[in-house]
């Protein structure tokens, strides 16, 4: 299914070879899903509801682990360590320290501002006051919030909107240097100006990471991706640049979605 | 019935807007009987809960009245005596106290325990499914049982005697099912998504359980701690099945000495009473002077027995206002 003209300039970051996943109830969501990611761009991952992009994208961080009886066969290799993720001896959380994410309504803890950015540090055993500082600081204007919460760093993270509580979110993930960083309908919550700001953030952001993002809303990916793949049924359908995707689809599924004759 | 037909054929374009008023009549009147509803039921729960209050109301004034004679300092600086008026309650609230101490040592680490390794760590199979089940029916047992229990395993196989330690103990596992659920409830009552953030980041199980779980959750412990204490502050059943004295005139020793090392545990092993026997030592005699010693310590037990689940409610509130979900 993968398209052979993309660009050989571009790196690979990761890739799913023959994805299988099966939930504890022995549901298969995900059928033989081969998919690149490359490195520095946006690949997004559009399909009705139930078609297993939030499936897929929770393989990449290993949250499937958290839930007894779910089961991957197959890999997703990162480059350029050649590490199969999936692999038995590989610790999820040795995964998430390399690839995090943000979720689809906005999660941050009930602390401080500056205590939910600083807690991927914390985890990670860092407690030098100085580099933590630092750190937050780092993230939270890699997130573009930073002037607005930077005289309130220790009031609650709920007190903020729910678009600065998204960012917030983001500056969270950020703060660890992560290799890839996975959004999981990221504004599906937020109003149209708080959408546009995340939009920009993750095009800013690709400049220094990957990005793989699961989205309902077909504009969006076609706004930020430069890769976009579809899904149907634990499928992937078609995956190609998101200009061919949106303007020539190779398959007449991929069309009737993205017209809105279905979906 | 026909006629009405044919008019409104007659009149098509009249017709809609007539029948939308119409039924829109016929919308109010049903509202206003939903309505009626909801204040016949509230009314009912008015009552139930009135009925309820004005009961426990009763009772307690009727203590009050009865007792408040003996509502001085002496009364809870003296020891039991034959003579009524000079009788009060130092060995029985001293008693309560340490009790309580022994209580809360042993039902706040298990209890606590046990809740998170159910919630957090526990694989969910049929052996934790039986385990759960348990522990929801061990609420439920009487009292008295655990009393029989105690005087069979910590009195006469572990040896431990009629002591603090033994009341302790048992009011410990009594309370323990308490202290368990509702340490499982509030872990719950986390959101799934917070836990995710965390892990997320790549917190282990851990971090998680002692960052986040742990601190989020224990103002419900602690609600439940407390209930549960309270609880066993007023249970009298067990402790009379191990056997606690009814009339004693002197105290345990001090588990704080003045010489070194400043703590002893002899106390652990000491004779005892607590509030409720005491309560139920001055009820049983005859002399009605007694009874009014009895009333005055029911009055006690309440009031601190409000007070600690007052204290509960409001450090819920106040721990729950800076978590929002």
């Amino acid at each position: 299914m993968v398209n052979n003209m993309i660009n050989a300039t571009t790196a690979l970051k990761a890739e799913s070879r023959n994805l299988n996943f099966f939930y504890a109830d022995g549901k298969q969501a995900l059928k033989g899903v081969n998919m690149p990611l490359y490195e520095n761009k946006i690949t997004a991952l559009i399909g009705p509801s139930g078609c297993g992009k939030s499936t897929f994208l929770r393989c990449f961080n290993r949250m499937h682990d958290l839930y007894p009886g779910n089961k991957y066969q197959g890999e997703i290799v990162m480059h350029p360590d050649n590490t199969n993720i999936l692999e038995h001896g590989v610790d999820p959380i040795e995964v998430r320290m390399r690839i995090s994410m943000v979720f689809q309504k906005p999660n941050p803890f009930p602390k401080s501002i500056y205590e939910n950015v600083a807690y991927g540090l914390r985890v990670r055993g860092e407690s030098n006051k100085r580099m933590l500082d630092e750190k937050v600081e780092e993230a939270l204007k890699g997130a573009a919030i930073w002037n607005e919460v930077k005289d309130r760093l220790q009031d609650l993270a709920f007190n903020l909107s729910g678009g600065q509580q998204q960012r917030l979110c983001i500056a969270r993930a950020l703060a660890t240097d992560p290799e890839i960083m996975l959004f999981d309908e990221p504004t599906s919550a937020l109003d149209p100006i708080a959408t546009a700001n995340i939009e920009e953030l993750m095009s800013e952001l690709k400049e220094k990471l990957t990005i793989l993002v699961v989205t309902h809303n077909m504009q969006q990916a076609a706004r930020v991706s430069d890769y976009t793949a579809y899904m149907y049924l634990g499928e992937l359908m078609e995956y190609d640049d998101t200009n061919t995707i949106f303007t020539r689809p190779s398959r007449k599924e991929t069309e009737d979605y993205i017209t809105g004759k279905f979906g | 019935m026909s006629t009405n037909t044919t008019q409104d054929s007659a009149t098509t374009h009249a017709a809609p807007k007539a029948s939308v008023l119409k039924d829109l009549d016929a919308v109010r009147a049903m509202i206003k009987r939903h309505k009626l509803n909801d204040y016949i039921f509230s009314l009912i729960g008015l009552l139930a809960l009135m009925l309820a209050l004005l009961t426990l109301l009763t009772l307690f004034t009727d203590l009050v009245m009865d007792g408040h004679e003996r509502f001085n300092l002496e009364f809870f600086t003296d020891f039991p005596s034959r003579r009524a008026a000079h009788a009060g309650l130092l060995s029985a609230w001293v008693g309560s106290a340490l009790v309580m101490l022994v209580t809360f040592i042993v039902a706040v680490p298990m209890g606590i325990g046990a809740g998170l390794y159910l919630e957090e760590y526990a694989p969910k199979n049929w052996f934790s499914d039986i385990i759960e089940i348990n522990v929801a029916n061990l609420a439920g047992v009487p009292s008295i049982i655990y009393g029989l229990l105690a005087l069979g395993l910590f009195v006469y196989i572990l040896d431990l005697g009629q002591s603090i330690l033994t009341a302790g103990l048992t009011l410990g596992l009594l309370i323990l099912p308490i202290v368990i659920v509702s340490t499982r409830e509030s872990i719950r009552a986390i959101p799934i998504a917070i836990r995710e953030a965390a892990y997320a980041v790549g917190a282990t199980k851990w971090q998680v359980v002692y960052d986040h779980v742990l601190k989020y959750s224990y103002g419900g412990i602690l609600t439940g701690v407390i209930i549960g204490m309270a609880r066993a502050l007023g249970e009298t059943a067990p402790i009379i099945t191990i056997g606690a004295l009814t009339f004693i005139a002197f105290l345990p020793p001090s588990p704080i000495t003045e010489v070194a090392p400043f703590i002893n545990f002899e106390w652990l092993s000491s004779g005892f009473t607590v509030l409720p026997i005491q309560m139920f030592n001055w009820l049983s005699r005859p002399d009605h002077a007694f009874h009014i010693n009895a009333a005055a310590t029911g009055a006690l037990i309440i009031i601190v027995t409000l007070l600690m689940n007052g204290t509960a409610i409001y450090l819920r509130y106040k721990i729950r206002k800076n978590i929002k979900w």
